[in-house]
């Protein structure tokens, strides 16, 4: 058990220090968001109206960023073979890896979000509810790129292809995210029923993500 | 015949020499009286001759389903089996299912456009199927970026079997969400489609298969191909050097 501790401890290390992608994805995040308004017009009642949209596919697009790098640079200074062959199951290492990656990555945009949503004019309630939908669906959106990931992880346009790959397949977090983050605000549904759905996504998404991206880094590294 | 005999890559190009022009002929024949019966189904009472759309709408739709069942067992048979032709049979069906996708998607904004209004909607069964053809487009270009046959079959197995989980949330949108799109009329407890729609779809259905059967053998036949160029190119670069 202290092998995986110890990795969580060594990636979010390296997350936070020079080089990481930690404080990266936050900035991306704000920048993205800034972006907006310029592109749709500063009309406060329709960015409060779509503020959970954005918010969300920035935070997608702030999680995609730093997922390429996640197994790649391990690939590149050998630590991954290192990591294949330590007797914790590579289940767990992946899923480790993936806590870590969140911990450093996914959680930063969470904590942004209410501050980032006071320049989408979002109301206090609004906050809570998206805050609450992205921190549940933040992990998943981190568990299914590392299936991307452990399958982009020896290739040069890694990057580039763990997008076409990843971004379909967590289309069902996306709806059902900004659904209740919507519900939340406007209605007509309760806020539970689009939020358990999402729940019932990341809690899928934390079992197949780390079997499936296993796999693919024992099929790599053959 | 069991399947370990078509392991040897040979023997399954001898059989695919001779099956793919008898199958080619079938399916014409499929479709030429498919389509025949089409010509005479009647017409809808509220859509007309619009209604006629579906008959190639529906079995493309079926088809770029099962296309990725097909990879899903190549998948399995990739990973699990390690099956020479696994791999083979799901890469050859990968473009094949993107087409049926497509053209699902093509003839239903084609309907839609008259029917319901409108070329798209955002509806659970239309944003599934559009899923479906991007996952069928990411399993492409990923065979298309690792350049080692084995190893991509081995990625492009597990992504295969990862988008899997999007087969059932199309076959079922229409069930679990209030959709624009129809229910279910067709299932094994019945079809509330009368007859005289019915068959000649249902026609078409087995046209559609037989030419999906026969695409996906000559595909498959040139992937084998394909690749002993590959061999041989990259084992007269050796002897070169």
């Amino acid at each position: 058990m202290s092998s995986l501790s110890a990795l969580l401890v060594r990636d979010m290390r390296i997350g936070v220090r020079v080089g990481g992608g930690a404080i990266m994805g936050v900035l991306f995040f704000l920048v993205v968001v800034t972006m907006t308004p310029f592109a749709i017009g500063p009309d406060l009642a329709l960015l409060k109206r779509i503020g959970p949209a954005i918010l969300w596919l920035a935070a997608l697009l702030a999680s995609l960023l730093a997922l390429d790098r996640l197994f790649a640079a391990d690939h590149e200074d050998g630590s991954l073979d290192l990591l294949l062959m330590s007797r914790a199951p590579l289940e767990l290492v992946v899923a480790v890896k993936g806590l870590a990656h969140w911990l450093t990555t996914g959680l930063p945009l969470v904590v942004a979000a209410p501050l980032i949503g006071l320049l989408l004019n979002l109301d206090p309630a609004a906050q809570g509810a998206l805050v609450l939908t992205l921190l549940v669906g933040t992990p998943s959106l981190t568990f299914i790129g590392l299936i991307g990931a452990a399958i982009a992880v020896a290739l040069r346009r890694g990057g580039l292809l763990l997008a076409i790959l990843v971004l379909p397949l967590t289309v069902p977090v996306l709806i059902f995210g900004v659904a209740a983050a919507n519900a939340a605000m406007v209605g007509p549904t309760p806020f539970g029923t689009p939020f358990t759905i999402l729940c019932a996504l990341t809690l899928m998404s934390l079992v197949i993500g780390p079997f499936a991206a296993a796999a693919a880094l024992r099929q790599e590294m053959e | 015949m069991p399947l370990t005999d078509l392991a040897n890559p040979s023997r399954f190009l001898s059989l695919a020499n001779r099956a793919i022009p008898w199958l080619g002929g079938v399916t014409v024949i499929a479709f030429a009286f498919g389509l025949s019966q089409v010509m005479g189904a009647p017409d809808d009472y509220q859509q007309g001759a619009t209604v006629k759309i579906m008959y190639l709408h529906v079995p493309a739709a079926w088809l770029g389903m099962m296309a990725w069942a097909v990879m899903s067992a190549g998948a399995l048979g990739t990973l699990v089996w390690r099956h020479p032709l696994a791999d083979v049979a799901a890469k050859a069906a990968a473009p094949i299912g993107a087409s049926f996708a497509l053209l699902c998607l093509v003839t239903g904004s084609l309907w839609g456009r008259p029917e319901w209004g409108t070329y798209w909607v955002w509806d659970a069964r239309l944003t599934s199927e559009l899923v479906l053809f991007l996952l069928y487009l990411a399993v492409i270009a990923l065979w298309r970026t690792v350049e080692d046959p084995s190893r991509a079959a081995r990625a492009a197995a597990i992504l295969t079997l990862v988008g899997a989980v999007d087969l059932p949330i199309i076959k079922f949108s229409v069930d679990w969400w209030n959709t624009l799109h129809q229910g279910t009329s067709f299932g094994l407890t019945g079809s509330t489609i009368y007859p005289t729609m019915l068959i000649p779809l249902l026609i078409m259905a087995v046209a559609f298969t037989l030419l999906f059967v026969t695409l996906h053998l000559a595909a498959m036949r040139n992937e084998i191909l394909r690749r002993r160029v590959r061999t041989m190119r990259l084992m007269q670069a050796s002897a070169v050097s």
